[in-house]
């Protein structure tokens, strides 16, 4: 490489005040593409705070973030975001709910796409049972495949392997790992670091508000 | 500030006592109600504050909802301009005159529609930014205020007078509790709202209000003339002297409006610089963060 | 545009397909319904002469309270597991999901009316005087004028404390000209004492006035926080 890659993603000073609470302080960082980011700390640490203001849905009082130079909501097609919650719909099945959300990006070859990103998760499209009813790990799978329906250029993952069996995390984090090769950038939120080890490029560390470090393997004083 | 708001209660206090003064003793009395219609210098007066501050809430959450986008902030002042061009011209056409109650000149219909840019652009000037919502608080809750004294007033006036207490097809008194619900509701959802864009939610709600107005009216109009009711506070002509009186009364209370208003909007930004000294403060070392500006959508 | 209607229709699709899957709160609303009818039926006599000029505001005001229960869960659907999070971080425009949302309301509290108007019509053993077919168009308009302020104000609530309550207490005082407007219509029309035509024009530019601010401030409603 002669030239540093420009990068994905920039966040400048980025402050979210909810009242008199500060869950951002002043956040300032870059990110590079195609790169796998762990976001780690402490609960209120801003965590989901920053994801949530990467992915448009929480304007910063303070402050700017760039993805790929637009803002968040300019950018959203760019964009793949996975919650704590499953972000779907409990009644209709796996298929139903991506065909729907393919619908929302306008995703050509709605159904051909679906299945196949059905099956790159690890479940079975022609499954018809209802989300509600899935188990806690195909539940997340599930998820994972609407934020990637669309091929989005950056992954925004918060606490995906919350409470998911060890199988359904592996076949996660090897999807995401698959990911990040093909130039996606990925940023997770876990409290599962050790998942990670070994996959992530980098371990951004945060702590009231801020990111206090940014290491590239689990080794670190002090903390976890 | 600190010493002109003591002086100007002083003198809004014996205004007031003067109006009063007036409202009681000098206005003649009336030949057919006898001393009670002297609810009139309190109820009128009362009406025209109320429509005021409304109307200054309507432009303020206009231009609230305007000010997010150069461009939306372009369009509306233009649009602004457009109206209140348009709007005086057409006043004086024969089509529109048609369309123009009796009773009222062009000239008058003509100086209303000319105040909508006129207080835009004023009310933009005066109060740039966040000072926009703070005034649609303040008129709002000031507004209500006065709006219930008239719906209060009217019945009490109405009883002894017209000997019912209240009658739907009466298409003043009907479009003011309209109004004053609207303005109840607004000041409901700003209570309950625990959203951080509550101001602009508030602001799409007054506009809503605003656009409902008209609409009531014309239907309680349209209504009443298929429906004959007795109307309280009658027609006809008044007599000059008590126009002065009512006049009078009126500057008496803008006056009262205005102090009131400028105490609760001078509380409100108080509240509001409390609110931020106190974010700054949980922000602690970020002091850095504090030289960038608010973006527009978390306020 | 073409995404407009495309995402507008899928969302229809994906609610109706919703609503007739958990059948359990449209058959609780049914019978919500069917009571209001009934409590009126006990509290305004049927039988007085002049029933024929109150039926008119008694079924607006049974309509109103139905439709709200109506309205009050439509969203209530995409804050579970926060779903509305996944519409807004995708590129759908806003207005497509209120379009969606409106259409939605519109047909299920036209099912609501459908259901209550034939008990009126029995207990209230009403005959049209004026030209019936005119109903027709008081009906949708109407109709239209509550479920697209409805679906505005419901999205408002929620991001209130007592959303619930939130709803009817918006809702109520905007929509006075349009229910005054609906049961004098609808009273003209079964009494043939009067021509519903102003009512009909004040209902049309209602609808038109509010569907124009809803589609230009939803966006703003959507993205708050």
């Amino acid at each position: 490489m002669t030239q540093a890659a420009k990068p994905a993603i920039t966040v400048n000073n980025v402050v979210k005040q909810f009242g008199r609470f500060a869950a951002l302080r002043g956040v300032t960082a870059e990110f590079d593409e195609g790169r796998f980011h762990a976001i780690l700390g402490e609960n209120g640490a801003g965590k989901t705070t920053l994801l949530r203001a990467l992915a448009g849905l929480a304007q910063p009082t303070r402050g700017e973030i760039s993805i790929f130079g637009k803002s968040p909501r300019e950018g959203c097609r760019e964009i793949g975001y996975m919650a704590h919650p499953s972000l779907l719909y409990d009644e209709m099945s796996g298929m139903e709910n991506l065909r729907y959300f393919a619908s929302l990006y306008g995703v050509a070859d709605n159904k051909t796409r679906c299945a196949e990103v059905t099956r790159s998760v690890g479940l079975d499209p022609d499954l018809t049972r209802a989300v509600g009813q899935y188990s806690q790990g195909m539940r997340q799978r599930m998820s994972l495949a609407r934020a990637i329906l669309h091929d989005p250029r950056v992954l925004l993952l918060d606490e995906p392997f919350s409470n998911v069996d060890v199988h359904s995390a592996q076949a996660m984090v090897g999807l995401l790992k698959g990911m990040r090769d093909a130039g996606k950038t990925v940023f997770v939120i876990t409290h599962q670091a050790a998942l990670l080890e070994g996959v992530a490029d980098e371990f951004v560390w945060m702590q009231a508000g801020q990111i206090v470090d940014r290491t590239s393997t689990l080794a670190r004083e002090g903390l976890q | 500030m600190k010493r002109l708001f003591p002086i100007l209660s002083v003198l809004t206090a014996i205004f007031l006592a003067y109006a009063f003064y007036q409202a009681w003793w000098v206005a003649p009395t009336d030949a057919q109600q006898g001393d009670v219609y002297r609810i009139i210098y309190y109820h009128v007066p009362s009406a025209w504050t109320a429509f005021l501050l409304f109307f200054i809430n309507f432009i303020a959450s206009i231009q609230y909802l305007a000010s997010g986008k150069a461009s939306t902030r372009t369009a509306a002042k233009w649009i602004v301009t457009v109206i209140g061009v348009a709007g005086v011209i057409a006043c004086f056409l024969p089509p529109a005159q048609r369309l123009i109650p009796a009773g009222m000149r062009p000239s008058a219909v003509a100086t209303t529609v000319l105040l909508i840019p006129i207080f835009y652009f004023v009310i933009g000037w005066l109060f740039p930014g966040d000072r926009l919502d703070v005034l649609a608080v303040t008129t709002a809750e000031v507004g209500v205020v006065f709006c219930t004294i008239v719906l209060v007033t009217g019945p009490i006036w109405a009883r002894p007078v017209w000997g019912i207490w209240w009658a739907p097809g009466d298409i003043r008194l009907t479009s003011t509790l309209v109004l004053w619900l609207i303005y109840v509701s607004y000041l409901v959802l700003r209570r309950f709202s625990n959203s951080a864009q509550t101001e602009l939610l508030a602001a799409a709600l007054a506009v809503f209000g605003a656009l409902d107005v008209p609409l009531v009216y014309f239907s309680i109009w349209f209504f009443r003339t298929q429906h004959p009711q007795p109307v309280i506070g009658g027609g006809g002509s008044m007599d000059p002297r008590m126009l002065d009186t009512l006049l009078i009364s009126w500057m008496a209370f803008l006056c009262f409006a205005f102090l009131v208003c400028w105490s609760r909007f001078r509380l409100e930004l108080l509240h509001r610089e409390i609110e931020e000294a106190h974010a700054m403060e949980s922000l602690g070392g970020a002091a850095a963060g504090a030289s960038l500006p608010l973006s527009r959508s978390a306020r | 545009m073409n995404s407009l209607w495309a995402v507008t229709m899928a969302t229809l699709v994906k609610d109706i397909r919703l609503e007739w899957r958990s059948k359990d709160a449209l058959n609780a609303m049914l019978f919500f319904s069917l009571l209001v009818v009934v409590i009126f039926m006990f509290s305004f006599d049927p039988l007085a002469e002049e029933s024929r000029h109150i039926v008119g505001g008694l079924v607006w005001v049974s309509f109103l309270f139905a439709s709200v229960t109506a309205l009050n869960q439509t969203w209530a659907r995409e804050l579970r597991n926060q779903v509305l999070d996944a519409y807004r971080v995708s590129p759908a425009p806003a207005n497509a999901l209120f379009l969606a949302k409106a259409l939605g309301n519109f047909i299920f509290v036209s099912v609501l009316e459908a259901l209550m108007t034939p008990l009126f019509v029995i207990f209230y053993n009403v005959r049209v005087l004026g030209p019936a077919w005119q109903l027709i168009p008081i009906a949708l308009l109407g109709t239209w004028a509550l479920v697209v302020n409805g679906t505005f104000f419901a999205a408002m609530s929620i991001r209130t404390r007592s959303r619930e309550i939130m709803l009817p207490l918006l809702l109520f005082p905007v929509s006075i000209p349009a229910v005054i407007a609906m049961v004098a219509g609808t009273t003209s029309i079964l009494t043939g004492e009067e021509s519903a035509h102003f009512y009909l024009v004040l209902l049309l530019t209602y609808d038109v006035v509010f569907t124009t601010a809803c589609l230009a401030l939803f966006g703003t409603i959507l993205h708050a926080e």
